[in-house]
């Protein structure tokens, strides 16, 4: 009896582990084109990968630019691991394998270069100020900041602890107006989507979120969020097999070509 | 299983552990999710005794299709869960203008944590009454009706003590369930302290600034947990 189960036991551990085996070769097969489809560069003869973390807000544009450098060098594939910055980090710190760092905020790159995982020394690549944000057909009439704090109107903004909501905390003290939000969310996209699904009046994310929301929000710029603005910082980190090719990376992004896709998608330059 | 709990617990910056799980975000934090936990299990046991009755002793055709849709919020993803109270209570969700009507928002209240912590926890209660109703048969309750007690009679003096260890264990897991439950609340109900930030909430945002608290109240949850486990064995052996 507890032979038989033994041996069912064993088979089937075997099935597993050979199971396993075969979904990690097919996963290692479709390395050499990580998903996008970017149909020139990286092919299935691509050797090198390069790793990229980056803050979530540059999903779209770091894609964008990831294949400019993949047709730009042959045999390369960019792979982009898309998060908060400060998950990021913390992955990072935790000896995670990646070329690159894309920060949201200087605090973060400040903890990353406080463990000393830098190449060299980060540089700003973007900056990016706050705007409101209202479902398409804004219905709390929101024109101002000082609308945000009027009565009924359910706000929602990023919590003080992730970056937008540091630079949320930054702007009712540049106008003076006290927010007080129905839920103090964990990132942008968070809060575009109690904007867009119309569960909140409106929501306080930046302005490269309402240009590619389209039309799901409606963008209501405030004079005073330029006084605050988000610098965004890269660099190449010091424990990449492929150093050369993480500066390479960089330098694309602070290029004239880098910066105009950042621009398209309603990044300032710092 | 062990493993990852030890790490945890070697993790916790023990010099500071006390001051890091008495702040004032933390103590809102527990204390929002011990009370909602209670609430969603005592809905749980309102709504999911009716269901796990119909289950184990109907036999209404369609029954099968009726118990998938009971386990359903087992194998939906919580995110996904919240979405769909989103959908069905939010402001512009199919309830949302009746509710309205009424003077009811839902989203962003603890109400909405209840709801969603209920959505999550309600099948292990529902399978675990019905679990026990199955084992326990009834051949009891046929006799004690055929001596004429009333069907009243019957469910409060055979079937509920027949079942009670069974409905015990649901209300338990449902409580530890309701108490890990983090995506669907952060869907529908938003997070803010001391209404809808719950205590899975406040760790996750805690690491973007103090991974030390964060981790401190990881322990403080499963703690909590295993505590209520070990409480419902205790209880139920004394049943």
């Amino acid at each position: 009896m507890w032979f038989d189960a033994a041996v069912t036991f064993r088979r089937t551990g075997a099935a597993l582990a050979a199971a396993t085996l075969l979904l990690s070769l097919a996963a290692c097969g479709d390395d050499s084109d990580s998903g996008s489809d970017s149909g020139s560069g990286a092919g299935a003869g691509s050797d090198t990968t390069l790793t990229v973390y980056a803050a979530a807000s540059l999903t779209q544009t770091f894609q964008a630019i990831g294949q400019e450098f993949e047709a730009a060098h042959d045999g390369v594939s960019v792979e982009f691991s898309f998060g908060g910055s400060s998950d990021l980090v913390a992955q990072l710190q935790q000896g995670a394998p990646a070329d690159v760092f894309a920060s949201a905020d200087q605090a973060n790159m400040d903890k990353l270069t406080a463990d000393d995982l830098q190449a060299d020394d980060p540089q700003p690549f973007a900056t990016n100020t706050l705007e409101i944000a209202t479902p398409p057909d804004n219905p709390a009439g929101i024109s101002s900041f000082a609308d945000l704090a009027g009565d009924g109107v359910k706000v929602v903004v990023c919590a003080p602890e992730v970056p937008c909501g540091a630079a949320t905390v930054k702007a009712e003290e540049a106008t003076g107006v006290t927010l007080s939000p129905v839920s103090e969310e964990q990132s942008v996209t968070d809060v575009l989507g109690k904007v867009t699904s119309g569960e909140a009046d409106a929501g306080l994310v930046y302005v490269t979120d309402v240009e590619a929301a389209g039309d799901d929000v409606t963008g209501v710029p405030f004079p005073e969020s330029a006084d605050i603005v988000n610098t965004y910082p890269i660099v190449a980190l010091k424990d990449s097999d492929h150093a050369d090719l993480a500066q390479a990376f960089v330098d694309l992004v602070l290029s004239d070509q880098g910066q105009g896709i950042l621009e398209e998608a309603g990044f300032a330059q710092p | 299983m062990l493993l990852p709990l030890v790490a945890i617990v070697a993790r916790v910056d023990w010099a500071h552990f006390g001051s890091l799980i008495t702040s004032e975000s933390s103590r809102a934090a527990f204390w929002l999710s011990l009370k909602t936990s209670a609430a969603s299990t005592a809905l749980c046991v309102v709504f999911g005794v009716p269901m796990a009755l119909v289950l184990a002793r109907s036999d209404l055709p369609g029954l099968g299709a009726l118990r998938s849709l009971v386990l359903l919020p087992l194998v939906l993803p919580p995110v996904v869960g919240g979405l769909a109270l989103l959908y069905t209570f939010g402001r512009r969700g199919l309830l949302g203008s009746e509710l309205d009507a009424l003077g009811l928002q839902i989203a962003f209240t603890t109400v909405a944590v209840v709801l969603a912590q209920t959505f999550v926890a309600l099948p292990f209660l529902v399978v675990s009454l019905e679990g026990s109703l199955r084992t326990a048969g009834q051949r009891y309750e046929v006799v004690a009706a055929s001596l004429g007690a009333g069907p009243t009679t019957v469910f409060r003096r055979i079937t509920l003590p027949l079942v009670l260890p069974g409905l015990l264990s649901g209300a338990v897991l449902s409580f530890a369930r309701s108490l890990g439950e983090f995506g669907a609340t952060i869907t529908f109900a938003g997070s803010l302290q001391g209404r809808t930030r719950t205590l899975p909430l406040e760790i996750y945002l805690q690491r973007e600034t103090d991974p030390d608290a964060a981790v401190a109240l990881a322990l403080v949850l499963v703690v909590v947990a295993v505590l209520v486990i070990g409480l419902a064995r205790q209880t139920r052996s004394a049943l």
